[in-house]
């Protein structure tokens, strides 16, 4: 160790200062060159004329003038609306089948790997499963809803159901998501609440309500965080499942931005990046709600 | 344990539990189980409609070996990996790092750079696409497996730093102080000290990016295009357009798309659910 | 439905064998073989085509033994969107494309090499009937393989067990339509999902409601889609509806998955482009099953106007090796090639090339026949109108056709789409 004293020591006496840094730099580079800075950039270009090949032109707010005369601005935006609603489903979906499996039988453990693994295959698999599921020809769904004596429904052909469909797709592998959520959270109910609660005489959907939800709330919390997310960001089920049809009527803000902007007959990169600063605002009420509980929590720890 | 074991219930009770287990799984499993049938059904099944009854030929091997050789599917399994594994490991190495500076040091900003990696991890991710698609087309990258993986990478740092941060800080912190005390220098501390005890962590988040990542689509058609560089779940749509309205084909071409991350998860499934769960019980 | 016999295997064989012949006539108008690279995009995605492409680009290989070229078959309905990228970025050497208004914006924005060069006297007369629709600012920038006719397509058995002929006018097309369905057939089959295919009935309707200038008028967007001229039209397709005379649920499939209703016999009719033979007939539908007509007269007295769309080759402005896709476009646009690869047996389509032989194909001679006897030719409706109108129309058709009582809704909005676009 023959390295130049007065180095070492400015090393020695600053390292605890200096170390965060260093661990820091290369993920903040990347971070703000793919991340934060094109916020900053969909802004700004969002005020723009641009098809992507010529130079772009700045129009100031027409763009959000357009959107505000634009009909499936709105279908996206209540479709959004919907699958914010719905995709909640999940989360007592999840609890109701945690519950059912949350027993010591033999062979459980197989069982909830197989409930739980639609959430580990792809949502383009998932979307192409259930539209072969809807298929009004083939589809399971309507031999089943023959046998019934009804149907056939062509759901994705249907304007006025098919978002629902879609969302049922979704919420397919959701739940299985917050299921293991709650699988986990009741492992760790604490046993001897439960034996007091039983002794006071309490059972069923009351020792549910007063003594287990209670104990589930940061299960809960973390489905309602991934669910939120995952219903805004919805695309790719509806891309692969209806292509946004029909005439429109499943778009959502995230499919309709990139419809717009990168699709076949679009290529307006500045009115795309308008919709997705609507999207970004709406979510951006709900980053806030997370990050100030997440800031509470910080302190109170 | 809630709710009250079946061990405990009447005879009757337990066995109805055993009954409705493997019913309810069917039920839940249905559209995925359909696919699975019509995968291993002939084209004529289609012709005749013979959709559900039992098949006239069983075409397992004929369907699945045609994914492989009738269409550029093994080239796009390979992309996906070829993908996936970079960013793996690309993700960690970055994430190992923030989540070590952040839980470790007290220094200002600590928190406003760890709220904004949360925050980032949250933003949807449409307002990145029409800027990413430009700064991957400047930097010469655009339709290449390393434009997908370098802007994978830096978007997923942001959820794996708030999983490793979170895991650091709740090590005991009296192994750091004490090798501070013995002179260890701050890298050699994160070296032979934080990492090791980050195993469970890093296994934990591997398994969790690597499903995350091999399921991406929608990054995959706004940054690459065509069989040189896009990762199977772009490979499927094409796949699909190739033998459209062949459903049995188009069925085994999704099983296999699908197969990789449900054996990963099979094979890895105490460290998945570690992951994901985490702060799902406090 | 896919096998490696039949059809497809045994028109590889004949390209095979045809590459002998075609080198050698080739081999003398161009001694030295080309060297370096040639990257070729396509987007002849369908089995058919795909395998008449990657035959007929084996042949220029082995007539080039040097040459190393590398081929790139993508999705036919991703490439629509992905060729922007690719031109931009990653420029490959040659790449497919359509003619007419639908090339505009690449040459407007320098994606597309000016090839004048290569429509020298020879060529522009042999290739005379789509130079104007290759030709921007006075030049041309691409060159033609194929066009190929649109019309009805029909269960030629079907229609002769109840007895029913090929109708000429508008009259006869709805009682066939009639006849069909007493007979619990649907009288035309149609996929909807990715919107084109109904821009082909609105092309149709159109074109014989009001006459191909009105159409072309109403495509460049110098007539207001609330005119009542277009409403007419609309009012035509609104009988169609009323007669029930498309399968249920069209919004859900693609055009591919609409053949088995025809395949099955549970539909008739399809309107569709030439391409729909090759896979009606791996189906397994004979020729004598399937039938052609050429779409009926609607207004008495106005010329029949076709749709016919070019498929065309181009050279991406950015390519790298120019040289080697120059001789690759003279190759494809050269007769001995356009006869080959047109032939039933490969694209079954029709080729440009005036020295080409038509193929002794049934559909292509009733085609051949339909398109020169045309008054004009149309592109398509997604190839005439600019992207945007396109797109918004396209959508506002597949609404009509679920919810015709949105007309109003539906041309008002294409209107404030037109005024947009026109707007510049």
């Amino acid at each position: 160790m023959t390295s130049s004293k007065s180095n070492r020591s400015y090393w020695k006496r600053n390292q605890i200062a200096i170390t965060p840094w260093l661990f820091l730099l290369p993920a903040m580079i990347m971070f703000a060159l793919y991340v934060v800075w094109p916020i900053v950039q969909s802004f700004n270009l969002s005020l723009y004329r641009w098809d992507g090949l010529g130079e772009a032109r700045y129009i100031g707010m027409q763009n959000y003038e357009e959107l505000w005369y634009d009909d499936a601005f709105y279908t996206s935006l209540w479709n959004n609306v919907l699958w914010l609603v719905l995709y909640l489903l999940a989360i007592p979906a999840g609890l109701l089948i945690a519950i059912f499996l949350n027993q010591n039988v033999r062979g459980i453990r197989i069982y909830k790997s197989l409930f739980f693994f639609p959430f580990v295959i792809s949502q383009v698999v998932v979307g192409l499963v259930f539209t072969w599921f809807y298929d009004p020809s083939f589809g399971l769904l309507n031999i089943v809803l023959g046998w019934v004596g009804l149907g056939p429904i062509a759901v994705l052909a249907n304007n006025e159901i098919a978002t629902y469909g879609i969302i049922a797709a979704g919420l397919w592998p959701q739940t299985a998501y917050c299921m293991i959520l709650y699988l986990t959270g009741l492992n760790a109910v604490d046993p001897e609440q439960i034996e007091a609660a039983r002794l006071d005489g309490a059972k069923g959907g009351k020792m549910l309500w007063y003594v287990i939800l209670p104990q589930l709330r940061p299960a809960t919390f973390i489905a309602f965080v991934v669910t939120v997310i995952g219903a805004l960001r919805s695309f790719d089920l509806v891309s692969i499942m209806t292509d946004g049809g029909p005439f429109g009527s499943t778009r959502v803000l995230a499919f309709y931005m990139f419809e717009v902007a990168l699709s076949e007959y679009g290529f307006r990169m500045g009115y795309g990046a308008a919709i997705a600063v609507v999207l970004f605002l709406i979510m951006l009420i709900y980053i806030s709600y997370f990050l100030i509980k997440m800031y509470r929590d910080e302190r109170g720890v | 344990m809630f709710p009250t074991p079946v061990e405990k219930l009447s005879p009757a009770a337990r066995t109805g539990y055993q009954v409705a287990l493997p019913f309810v799984m069917v039920l839940w499993l249905l559209p995925l189980i359909a696919v699975m049938m019509i995968s291993v059904r002939s084209a004529n099944d289609f012709t005749i409609g013979n959709y559900w009854g039992w098949p006239t030929e069983w075409n397992l091997i004929e369907n699945y070996s045609l994914v492989f050789t009738g269409s550029s599917m093994p080239q796009y399994l390979l992309n996906s990996v070829f993908i996936t594994v970079p960013t793996v490991i690309g993700v960690l190495v970055l994430s190992c790092m923030t989540g070590f500076a952040l839980g470790i040091y007290k220094f200002r900003f600590n928190m406003v750079i760890f709220f904004m990696f949360i925050a980032g991890n949250f933003v949807p991710f449409q307002i990145l696409m029409v800027p990413v698609r430009d700064l991957t087309l400047d930097m010469g990258i655009y339709d290449t497996k390393l434009g997908l993986v370098l802007f994978h990478i830096a978007f997923q740092t942001g959820f794996c730093t708030l999983f490793m941060r979170n895991f650091i800080k709740a090590l005991p912190r009296e192994l750091i102080e004490a090798a501070r005390v013995e002179g260890v220098s701050e890298l050699r501390i994160f070296w032979y000290v934080v990492l090791p005890l980050m195993r469970p962590a890093i296994a934990a988040l591997a398994v969790l990016i690597f499903t995350f990542i091999w399921n991406d689509y929608f990054w995959a058609i706004v940054l690459t295009q065509g069989a040189e560089s896009q990762p199977v779940t772009a490979g499927i749509t094409s796949f699909n357009a190739q033998y459209r309205a062949a459903y049995h084909l188009m069925s085994a071409g999704s099983v296999v798309a699908a197969l990789p991350p449900v054996l990963m998860f099979f094979l890895m499934q105490k460290h998945f659910i570690a992951g994901l769960t985490l702060g799902a019980v406090k | 439905m896919f096998t490696l016999s039949g059809p497809l295997a045994k028109s590889l064989i004949t390209v095979a064998a045809s590459a002998v012949v075609a080198t050698s006539a080739f081999a003398q108008t161009d001694g030295e073989s080309l060297t370096g690279d040639l990257r070729i995009f396509l987007d002849t995605s369908n089995p058919a085509p795909r395998a008449t492409m990657e035959a007929m680009i084996a042949e220029f290989q082995e007539m080039n033994p040097e040459l190393n070229i590398e081929t790139n078959v993508i999705d036919r309905e991703a490439y629509k969107t992905q060729i922007r990228n690719f031109l931009t970025a990653n420029a490959p050497d040659v790449a497919t494309w359509y003619a007419g208004n639908r090339m505009l914006p690449f040459v407007e924005a320098g994606l597309f090499e000016d090839v004048s060069d290569l429509w020298d006297d020879e060529m522009s007369e042999a290739l005379a009937s789509t130079k104007p629709s290759m030709t921007i600012d006075g030049a041309q920038w691409g060159v033609p393989y194929t066009y190929y006719q649109w019309g009805v397509y029909y269960r030629e058995d079907i229609f002769a067990d109840l007895g029913l002929g090929e109708p000429t006018t508008w009259d006869e097309f709805l009682n066939v339509i009639n006849v069909l369905n007493e007979n619990d057939i649907d009288p035309v089959t149609i996929g909807t999902k990715f919107l084109w295919t109904a821009g082909g009935w609105f092309d149709y309707l159109n074109l014989r409601q009001n006459g191909y200038e009105f159409h072309m008028d109403l495509t460049n967007g110098e007539v207001a889609w609330t005119d009542q001229r277009v409403r007419d039209t609309f009012a035509r397709w609104g009988e169609l509806l009323e007669a029930d005379t498309f399968i249920d649920n069209h919004a859900a499939y693609s055009w591919q998955e609409a053949l088995p209703f025809m395949v099955n016999g549970d539909a008739a009719m399809y309107l569709m482009g030439n391409f729909a033979v090759a896979p009606l007939r791996e189906a397994g539908l004979s020729d004598d099953q399937i039938g052609f007509f050429q779409f009926p007269e609607i207004t008495e007295g106005i010329p029949m106007a076709e749709d016919a769309p070019t498929d065309t080759f181009h050279i991406p402005a950015q390519a790298e090796n120019k040289d080697n896709a120059r001789a690759f476009l003279r190759f494809v646009a050269s007769a001995d090639v356009q006869s080959e690869i047109n032939s039933g047996a490969n694209l079954g389509q029709l080729p440009v090339n005036a020295n080409s032989t038509v193929d002794d194909d049934k559909f292509l001679n009733e085609g051949f026949e339909m398109l020169s006897n045309a008054s004009a030719l149309a592109q398509f409706f997604d190839r005439d109108a600019p992207a945007e109108v396109a797109a918004a129309a396209m959508e506002g058709f597949q609404q009509f056709m679920v919810q015709p009582e949105q007309l109003d809704n539906i041309l008002d909005r294409l209107e404030r789409v037109r005024q947009r676009v026109n707007g510049g």
